[in-house]
């Protein structure tokens, strides 16, 4: 097993691109470490992305913000902007794991670790975020829900890497919010997760909407229905009960240990009808 | 010697009072040193290859690849542990367990181990052993194992204790039977009856410290052992029996011990890891990985429980009786019976009958968990009982207390009850804030009451006084819960000196006698006894010391507030004698002086607990929250009150979790789903109340300051408890624990599909 520390993207990339066996890239370590300590995978190359300029910075840009790939969680709690443009992204990120946890992972670890049930992942998704990738061929940049493909796998190709995940500024009269279902207050794995995003008109009138599930299908859903289901209304009741319905309806879950396909289904209603109703108090909907 | 054990009535100098422990700054400190904290020079890493298959035979093992790979230093198989047993069955499924020998019956069955260089190597050994496996069709859960259809997974079992013996071999080990009276005649004359069928699923104890042990086996034959145990002397001697060895020849040392709750009162790793060092000739160390301790060790049962208690409008029992089933793993044990022993022992009955039957199931070897096998029966009655009480219109407490054993009540296991604290603690309970504080919408509350035997047993105890008047005392029961402490106390007490001029230490197997393990709530019952008595013999030495410097009969001489006193007009002008001048002058009136104690302890009080516990419910999601939790216990005696009410607080915070979310998951190939903590959920913190506790204080007649055993009581009405809350929350019965939110959701769902 060989260990690298590069100081460069291209050099990072270069590494991943010409390894001939297995390779991984550690950023925070809260998955990697813990596969290989149970014997999971034995990676031939590691690519500690840490020491690379600019990775651990949240930067504010023009068009909002650029989250590095090396970025913890614990460091986009005390970001007062990012919370105050995205509420929802960043509590996402604050329930992973444990306070120790936090202050090593990072959402695009999060998101590349491909697990139906990242915390992260549907709050980024209703956040319309994008990720920056950089390759061997260059730099390109997908929506968030187009990097998972399913429990474990990304459409990222040999020497890809993240290097930020980027945010919008938050329009006008939007808010976010996150909500997952665990049976004990912290320290655990989302059973159904939902984030919404709401922005609405003058009125209070729902004008466009993100609805995104976590752990009720082998990746993260982006439900156009349920969107459907909110806009050109306010949130009142019957919208609720719509959008319930609809996300009951779409998810495809499973019975697993954490969970019976019939408890997912309705509570991935029930989240989703929450989190909407923060996120539309936070848009500033009465 | 003679030592009267009778509770004799005294005001108390230092029992009662709540000193820091005297293993406490090292364990904040990370000082202190656990199972995996030690180390020899040369020692090589054991590893333990297990079955992948919930049942199957082991048609060969193919060690020599491994053998061959650079760094390994043994390889062992269930040929290097012959069967020693000789004819001693219960000894037989120890030896099985520790390295299956014909069949794998559980997922994680030890198959093979590995002594390597580095724990790198010893992985790459396990993966070159070749198993050829055979495997046979399994069966996980208690009611299935009982079909006629089942698979057995061991034939020769006939089950024991029927009338006559069964022509067909099953997975029943033995039936058992509890109670007294016509429960016939009885259920003919109640008003109200309460039928119900309960489930709960297996649990572990939960111990955050994994197994671990270093054993050194030398060319002469003798050995040491360091291990995480909560009984060192029953280690030795299981150990040297699986191992042929003369138990004096085997040292075991126990270390601080990070939880066990029962799940250390069992060898798993410890013969094996003395048989590699005996193989490789080095130390070995084998430390168990989270995922071993769940798929190989521990478990407490899953249950399957019957109950029927019948009322009269007045709401007097007239009859009661339930069938119990529950899992021993692939060996059998006695688990229904103590279940069907404990079920109704709260209660005062004319007519009561329990059954228990041992099942055996495709899982790991059930072990003793806390009050073992008493949480779920009282989580079946005491639902029950809360249900009869709602039918017959009568508050629970009130119903609970009309009914309540008493001193002079026969108990539905057998003996009759000497003082008690069953309605004391009730009575607490009713007068309790928490019974009248209000409750909000979704909120619900319950209570439920348990019992607990508590145990004695076999106990040596040295007290040792230096010549500078300190006290050093060497105990055999090793210290779970602060009993270090509440033993500095005793024998401060005993004495007449400060808590401070004493040092409790837990001794290794060669410098004591033999002491029983820490179960069964006995290690400060009995060790507080040896304790006294060994402080009483140090005494009766002071007081002849302090005869002899004074030169005066040794019969006018008493011990008084830790000072030697001649007694009589004629000593007016002898001054007493302190402990420390007494102990300073040793080695001129006869050498060191020093206090033994051996004894068997009997009497160990029996314990009864109330809980109250107050639950809101998400109705649609089914989640839920404990709001507040109230044990009301009786100790007898609290000899460090602060290390009881952590007793009483950890046991109602293992059974909140039992309750709420714990359960194995096993999927249809018979393997564990969940052997971590992340989908294995104990509370975290965030997850409980503060518990309030109460301690009363009935005290047992037959210890001399009136202790009874207080660890384990505490976790058997929890489960009840939170039972009965959330049934009232929710407003739909709860029947089968763990009471995880999908159980709660599709509960309420159906209840209200039922009521459209």
């Amino acid at each position: 097993m060989r260990y690298i520390r590069p100081h460069s993207m291209e050099d990072a990339v270069g590494q991943l691109a010409g390894s001939p066996g297995t390779a991984a890239i550690l950023a925070g370590g809260s998955d990697l470490l813990v596969r290989m300590k149970g014997g999971f995978i034995e990676p031939d190359l590691i690519v500690d992305i840490k020491s690379i300029d600019g990775l651990g910075e949240i930067r504010e840009t023009a068009d909002g913000f650029s989250i590095g790939a090396a970025v913890s969680c614990a460091l986009m709690g005390e970001s007062a902007a990012l919370k105050r443009e995205w509420p929802g992204v960043v509590e996402a990120a604050k329930l992973i794991g444990s306070k120790q946890v936090q202050g090593r992972c990072t959402i695009v670890g999060n998101l590349c670790n491909a697990s139906p049930a990242a915390d992260s992942v549907p709050a980024l998704v209703a956040a319309g975020a994008r990720a920056l990738i950089i390759g061997p061929g260059g730099r390109r940049t997908v929506a968030v829900e187009a990097v998972p493909t399913g429990p474990g796998k990304t459409s990222l190709a040999k020497g890809e890497i993240i290097e930020a995940i980027l945010l919008d500024r938050r329009a006008p009269r939007s808010g976010d919010a996150y909500l997952r279902f665990i049976p004990r207050t912290e320290m655990d794995i989302a059973v159904v997760s939902a984030g919404v995003k709401l922005t609405l008109d003058e009125q209070g009138v729902v004008k466009s909407a993100r609805v995104a599930l976590g752990a009720v299908a082998p990746t993260v859903l982006l439900v156009e229905e349920a969107a459907e289901a909110l806009i050109g209304r306010k949130l009142d009741e019957a919208a609720l009960e719509r959008l319930a319905k609809v996300c009951s309806g779409t998810c495809r879950p499973i019975d697993d240990k954490r969970g019976t396909v019939e408890f997912r289904r309705k509570v991935a209603g029930v989240l989703a009808g929450r989190a909407a109703t923060t996120a539309y108090a936070r848009a500033g909907g009465k | 010697m003679n030592f009267d054990p009778r509770y004799s009535g005294r005001n108390f100098a230092s029992v009662g009072t709540r000193p820091i422990r005297p293993d406490g700054v090292d364990k904040v400190t990370g000082r202190a040193r656990y199972g995996a904290d030690f180390n020899m020079t040369g020692q090589l890493v054991g590893r333990v290859l297990r079955s992948p298959h919930a049942h199957a035979t082991i048609r060969k093992i193919d060690t020599s690849k491994a053998e061959k790979l650079n760094g390994v230093k043994a390889v062992i198989t269930a040929a290097d542990l012959p069967d020693l047993t000789d004819g001693d069955a219960a000894l037989y499924d120890i030896l099985d367990n520790c390295m299956a020998r014909k069949k794998a019956l559980y997922d994680g069955h030890a198959v093979a181990a590995v002594a390597a260089v580095d724990a790198r190597t010893a992985r790459q050994a396990l993966k070159l052993i070749e198993v050829d496996y055979e495997v046979l069709p399994h069966v996980t859960d208690v009611d299935e194992a009982m079909k006629h259809s089942a698979p057995v997974l061991d034939d020769t079992i006939f089950t024991e204790g029927l009338e006559q013996k069964p022509v067909k071999s099953s997975n029943v080990t033995k039936r058992s039977q509890y109670g007294h009276g016509d429960i016939h005649e009885g259920f003919g004359r109640a008003d109200f009856v309460v039928e119900r069928s309960f489930k709960t699923e297996q649990t572990h104890q939960g111990y955050i410290e994994p197994h671990a042990c270093v054993a050194s086996v030398s060319s002469d034959g003798t050995a040491d052992l360091w291990v995480c145990t909560q009984g060192h002397f029953v280690y030795r001697q299981h150990c040297a029996q699986l191992l042929g060895m003369e138990a004096s020849k085997l040292r075991v040392t126990s270390s601080e011990i990070g939880g066990g709750f029962g799940g250390k009162t069992h060898v798993w790793a410890e013969p094996v890891a003395l048989a590699l060092s005996r193989k490789a000739g080095r130390p070995v160390k084998l430390v168990m990985t989270r995922d071993e301790v769940f798929r190989a060790s521990g478990p407490t049962s899953a249950t399957s429980i019957d109950v029927r208690i019948g009322a009269r409008k007045d709401g007097t029992i007239t009859a009661a009786e339930a069938t119990l089933r529950y899992s021993c793993g692939p060996y059998a044990g006695m688990w229904a019976e103590l279940g069907a022993m404990t079920a109704f022992a709260c209660y005062r009955l004319e007519n009561v009958r329990t059954v228990g039957y041992e099942v055996l199931v495709n899982r790991p070897k059930t072990a003793a968990y806390r009050a073992p096998s008493a949480p779920m029966a009282a989580f079946a009655v005491e639902s029950a009982v809360d249900e009869l009480a709602k039918e017959i219109g009568m508050d629970p407490v009130e119903f609970r207390i009309r009914n309540a054993a008493q001193e002079g009540t026969r108990s539905s296991y057998g003996p009759v009850y000497g003082p008690i604290g069953i309605g004391p603690t009730l009575e607490a309970a009713k007068n309790h804030p928490h019974m009248k504080a209000p409750l909000g919408k979704n909120q619900g509350r319950g209570m439920a009451c348990g019992f607990w035997f508590n145990f004695g047993g076999q106990t040596c105890t040295d007290l040792n006084i230096g010549m500078d008047g300190s006290v050093s005392l060497a105990v055999g029961t090793v210290d779970v819960g602060g009993s270090r402490a509440s033993l500095s106390l005793v024998a401060a007490e005993e004495l007449g000196i400060a808590y401070e001029q004493v040092k409790a230490v837990v001794a290794d197997t060669s410098s004591l006698g033999y002491n029983d393990m820490t179960d069964g709530s006995r290690g400060t019952f009995s060790s507080s006894m040896a304790t006294i008595s060994a402080a009483r013999n140090a005494i009766k030495i002071l007081r002849e010391r302090a005869a002899q410097m004074w030169d005066v009969p040794v019969d006018d001489v008493v011990w008084e507030n830790g000072h030697a006193i001649a007694k009589g007009e004629k000593y007016g002008n002898l001054a007493a004698l302190s402990l420390k001048e007494i102990a300073a002058g040793s080695g001129k009136t006869g050498g060191p002086i020093a206090g033994h104690s051996e004894l068997v302890a009997d009497g160990a009080g029996v314990s009864f607990a109330t809980h109250i516990c107050d639950i809101e419910v998400d109705p649609e999601t089914g989640a839920t929250r404990v709001l507040r939790y109230t044990v009301v216990q009786d100790a007898g005696k609290a000899v460090h009150p602060t290390y009881v009410e952590g007793q009483y607080q950890g046991g109602a915070a293992q059974g909140i979790g039992w309750a709420l979310n714990e359960e194995y998951v096993y999927g249809k190939d018979g393997r564990l789903q969940n052997p971590g903590f992340l989908d294995y959920r104990i509370p975290v913190c965030s997850d409980l109340p503060m518990i309030d506790t109460q301690i009363l204080e009935i005290p047992n007649p037959n210890h001399p300051y009136g202790v009874r055993g207080v660890g384990e009581t505490s976790i058997v009405p929890p489960l009840a408890a939170i039972a009965n809350a959330v049934s009232n929350a929710a407003g739909v019965r709860m029947t089968h624990i763990p009471m995880s939110p999908p159980r709660i959701l599709a509960a309420i769902e159906a209840e209200r599909e039922w009521s459209k």
